[in-house]
């Protein structure tokens, strides 16, 4: 899906995504690892850097990565180290960053993305295991415009894996396809939380540009501070016609780092190649080399859940969903899992996903939800798909009933009770009501008669208004038709 | 005799025979240090006399209810001011560290509490333990007690000083290239590095993280083998800490050490070595072998390595563990820095001590990009030779003999300028630590009136074997029983 809009270039774009792991405690000591508590309260001596403390790794921290790893193709190092990241800077309390340099523990993998019917493979190259940094509030502009900054350690510790992709992705809209892909790989197997406003997914990217064909690579921008799917796409948007602008312009593309403004709508220059940081990576001595039995990755080999495409393919399979639908649907784990206990209830898949494509995200979308914290139960919406079957409601009222669960939580048949929304199929009352509409309505009667067969609809419409929506449809129908010949 | 001249061993019969009491011993060591503690300088601080008392009538009381008390209960004891203590300063001599309040035990410091031992005080070094000579201090200069003209050695020269001055009965060092063992040669008591991992380093304020150990100095080898019993062992805080069973190293000491293999090295006597050094220790060498063991010279060729290797090993990991003291959370703070940059250099500028910055520019240098190739990891090549030679020798040998240093305590001031000269003197102590075993240093005799250093070197783990011939030689030879004469011109 080379993006033809920047003929005759094309964009090579790699991306390097941070996610914060939700491991119970840190990385390197016991403090827990939850967002927002008060500053500096989820600390210790050793994610303060303290004279003489000492890291010990967290085994959980390996058993994500090794998730991460198994479920993005790679393979997982039998021998594995840390490295010291040599840098200061007033949020990283060691003025180094406990990392991994050159015995990472993932290489070696790739992801498969699909997008305009074009399928790429895009490489992993690594997936190593860090220590985040505390977060800085500034009280002006910067930290060098600032009379003061106040420094925040919770975040001090919490573990990061960073993925690092080849630069294998051809276009702005390839790479956020890229990204969306990881964050719903990494949600399934449930080793982040992946929320992007809180920083618990961060990228950069990676960008140069060439003419199409070309096999070599151009000289390459790095962006920072990509803090959205869109910021991600508009930023190398505007990157690529940067970088072609410049090489037009017959100028030189700067090897440096930038940032992307969004305000602005463009990226700024951040440092150069000559200002970059000298990291100094050496191996870290306070922690003994991490050796990887094949047992420990096999057993989480068998403990991975299944992963986002094979779940399309099964629900493309196994209830006939169209490919748009089983795409949505298994998009989100949660959602996946929703449509999986629905069907447990309530076994026709085609049904439970049009409600769930229709109106349940809908309903989410507008009241800016979680479907985690959806009132609204699986085994509800499939109780109430069994009244639709069963005639009690019809598929109009069904919806009012949908919506009054998801505000509530009750359940539908209190619902339909509470609101007398029982469907009406008496041939009696329905009879009453179809006379009384045919009386007040000759001019339909007499086009409908006159062979405007639309005609029969507006009747239809003027009976179920009558009966408050609760009369059975398919009877005043019949019961229409047969009054009409 | 008095109190504070004896050791763990002597004291502890005393208690237990209720002879005396944990507050009249406390009482003893107290008075000695307001006696010659303005001579010595050993301490960078020492324990206020109320809180001693306390404690020292707390473990009294423990033991007058029917208690047992631990072989070290009740003792006065001191710490490198580099092993953190909960509520107490720990300066590592240093002025940016000089009101550094640990709100936390180092590892050896909690256990040692467990076995009721009383902390007098945090004795002086050199600043971040680089030095061999304890005149690195920001604070003051410690002086040798057998003449107060010369320096103690270091870093842990306050440790040694104190214990040889019976200011403490024993103290904890830390070693990372001789740091205990030199100044224990200087000052005429014992001094142990242990194994690379079989004593907790947390705590211990970093100079070089896969160099340094803590150990004991002390009086003799038996008291060695008590401390060392009372601190080593698998620590969760520490992932460099072994996980393997403490003997009691007590029971190595039987003076037994008839057909024992000792090795001994001949790189360790060449140029550079004293003349009255070499005698006494090779005098010593003669008397292990009276006593039975079997001695025999053996050749170490990438000894010479070990001293350029080392200095860049521990600079790279000195740059990046002292990275951390900054101005930002703790520690000293420049004034006058407007911005965070400037605040990061002025805090260090003026907070470090200049052999410090030297290592820290060092060590920088040698992990930069483009010379990483040529230094660190060339360093790190000649560390695996180092431990190669110790391997082949250990294979046919149960220890090696050495001098722990190449000369006697220097004079004050003597080598402060000639930082390669003060370099040299680790010459002997260095290769050990490359190699992580363990190895103790002990008297063995004076030359120019001032004590000589025999040292003796294990097996991984193996302060077993080591400390049973350490006693064997000292019980023949009892160079541990002269005490010095505090004299001299300061």
């Amino acid at each position: 899906m080379t993006d033809m809009t920047f003929k005759p270039y094309e964009a090579v774009i790699g991306l390097e995504v941070h996610v914060e792991l939700k491991t119970r405690t840190k990385i390197f000591c016991d403090c827990i690892t939850e967002f927002g508590g008060e500053p500096n309260t989820h600390v210790c001596p050793v994610c303060l850097g303290l004279p003489g403390v000492l890291p010990v790794l967290n085994k959980d921290v390996v058993d994500y990565a090794i998730k991460a790893g198994l479920a993005l193709n790679c393979r997982i190092a039998e021998l594995s180290k840390f490295d010291r990241k040599n840098y200061y800077y007033p949020d990283l309390p060691k003025n180094f960053q406990t990392s991994q340099y050159d015995l990472p523990i993932c290489t070696g993998g790739y992801l498969d993305i699909e997008g305009d019917g074009i399928k790429r493979r895009v490489g992993i190259t690594r997936i190593h295991m860090e220590e985040d940094a505390g977060k800085l509030s500034h009280g002006g502009e910067t930290i060098s415009t600032s009379d003061y900054s106040l420094v925040d350690y919770n975040r001090s510790g919490v573990p990061l894996l960073e993925i690092v992709s080849a630069p294998d992705l051809r276009s702005p809209q390839e790479a956020r396809t890229y990204l969306e892909k990881l964050k719903g790989i990494l949600e399934y197997i449930e080793v982040s939380d992946c929320k992007m406003q809180e920083g618990s997914l961060r990228c950069d990217a990676n960008i140069s540009v060439r003419l199409q064909g070309s096999n070599f690579f151009g000289t390459r921008t790095e962006i920072k501070n990509l803090n959205s799917f869109r910021a991600l796409e508009r930023a190398l948007e505007f990157e690529v016609k940067r970088q072609i602008r410049v090489l037009e312009g017959g100028g030189t593309v700067v090897q440096e780092t930038r940032t992307w403004d969004e305000e602005e709508g463009s990226t700024l220059p951040l440092r150069s190649k000559e200002e970059a940081h000298d990291y100094r990576y050496f191996p870290e001595p306070d922690l003994v080399p991490l050796v990887i039995d094949r047992e420990w990755v096999e057993e989480i080999k068998k403990s991975l859940p299944e992963l986002p495409d094979a779940r399309k393919e099964r629900l493309i399979r196994e209830y006939g969903l169209p490919v748009y639908d089983a795409s949505v649907i298994t998009g989100s784990k949660a959602l996946a899992d929703y449509f999986d206990d629905c069907v447990k209830f309530y076994p026709e898949g085609k049904t439970v996903s049009n409600w769930l494509m229709g109106d349940l995200l809908r309903l989410l979308n507008a009241e800016n939800q979680d479907i985690k914290d959806c009132a609204l139960r699986p085994e509800m919406l499939a109780e109430m798909l069994h009244l639709i079957d069963r005639g009690t409601i019809s598929g109009k009222i069904a919806k009012t009933v949908f919506e009054v669960m998801f505000q509530t939580g009750k359940k539908p048949m209190e619902i339909i009770k509470e609101k007398g929304l029982v469907q009406i199929s008496d041939r009696g009352e329905i009879e009453a009501l179809v006379d009384r509409v045919l009386a007040e309505n000759p001019q339909s009667v007499e086009d409908y008669r006159s062979g405007k067969e639309k005609a029969i609809g507006f009747l239809v419409g003027q009976v179920m208004k009558l009966s408050q929506g609760k009369a059975n449809p398919g009877m005043v129908n019949d019961m229409l038709k047969d009054k009409l010949k | 005799m008095e109190l504070y001249e004896k050791t763990i061993h002597e004291l502890h019969e005393l208690i237990e025979k209720k002879e005396i009491t944990g507050v009249e011993l406390n009482k003893s060591v107290y008075e000695r240090i307001a006696q010659v503690e303005e001579k010595i300088k050993a301490y960078v601080l020492t324990m206020d006399w109320e809180q001693v008392l306390q404690k020292a009538q707390a473990v009294d009381d423990m033991f007058a209810r029917g208690g047992k008390i631990h072989p070290l209960g009740g003792i006065p004891m001191a710490l490198k001011d580099n092993i953190c203590t909960k509520g107490v300063r720990t300066t590592c001599s240093s002025k940016i560290l000089e009101n550094f309040v640990p709100p936390y035990d180092a590892t050896v410091s909690q256990k040692l509490s467990e076995s009721h031992t009383i902390l007098v005080g945090k004795t002086n070094m050199d600043e971040f333990a680089m030095g061999s000579s304890t005149e690195n201090s920001a604070f003051s200069i410690t002086r040798n007690p057998w003449n107060l003209e010369c320096v103690p050695g270091g870093s842990s020269g306050g440790a040694a000083a104190s214990v040889a001055a019976d200011e403490a009965v024993f103290a904890l060092g830390s070693d990372t290239g001789g740091s205990i063992r030199q100044p224990a040669a200087f000052c005429g008591v014992v001094g142990l590095k242990p194994t690379y991992g079989l004593v907790s380093r947390y705590g211990l304020i970093a100079y070089a993280s896969s160099l340094d150990q803590i150990g004991p100095i002390t009086k003799d080898v038996t008291d060695c083998a008590l401390v060392l019993s009372a601190i080593a062992g698998h620590d969760p805080k520490d992932s460099t800490s072994v996980n393997k069973p403490v003997p009691d190293y007590r029971n190595f000491l039987t003076g037994e050490i008839k057909g024992m293999k000792i090795g001994i090295p001949r790189e360790y006597f060449g140029e550079g070595l004293d003349g009255g050094v070499r005698e006494k220790v090779l005098a010593a060498i003669g008397d292990l072998e009276k006593l039975g063991a079997e001695v025999e010279e053996v050749s170490m060729p990438h000894t010479e390595y070990a001293l350029p290797a080392y200095y860049l090993i521990a600079s790279a990991e000195a740059s990046s563990n002292l990275a951390r003291y900054d101005g930002v959370r703790y520690g000293y703070r420049s004034k006058d820095a407007s911005d965070i940059v400037t605040m990061f250099k002025k805090s260090r500028s003026e907070g470090f001590g200049s052999e410090v910055k030297r290592r820290i520019m060092l060590g920088t240098y040698a992990l930069s990009t483009g010379y990483y190739d040529a230094y660190y990891l060339k360093a790190l090549k000649v560390r695996t030779l180092v431990k190669g030679d110790f391997d082949r020798a250990f294979e046919k040998y149960d220890l090696l003999a050495a001098p722990t240093s190449p000369s006697v305590a220097f004079r004050t001031g003597e080598k402060r300028d000639d930082p390669l000269a003060m370099y040299m003197m680790d010459v002997c102590t260095i290769p050990i630590n490359l190699a992580g075993i363990p190895a103790i240093s002990l008297p063995c005799g004076f030359s120019e009136g001032l004590p000589v250093g025999l040292q003796l070197m294990g097996k991984a783990f193996g302060e077993g074997p080591l400390l049973k011939a350490a006693y064997a030689y000292e019980q023949s030879a009892g160079f541990h029983l002269a005490k010095p004469t505090l004299n001299g011109e300061v």
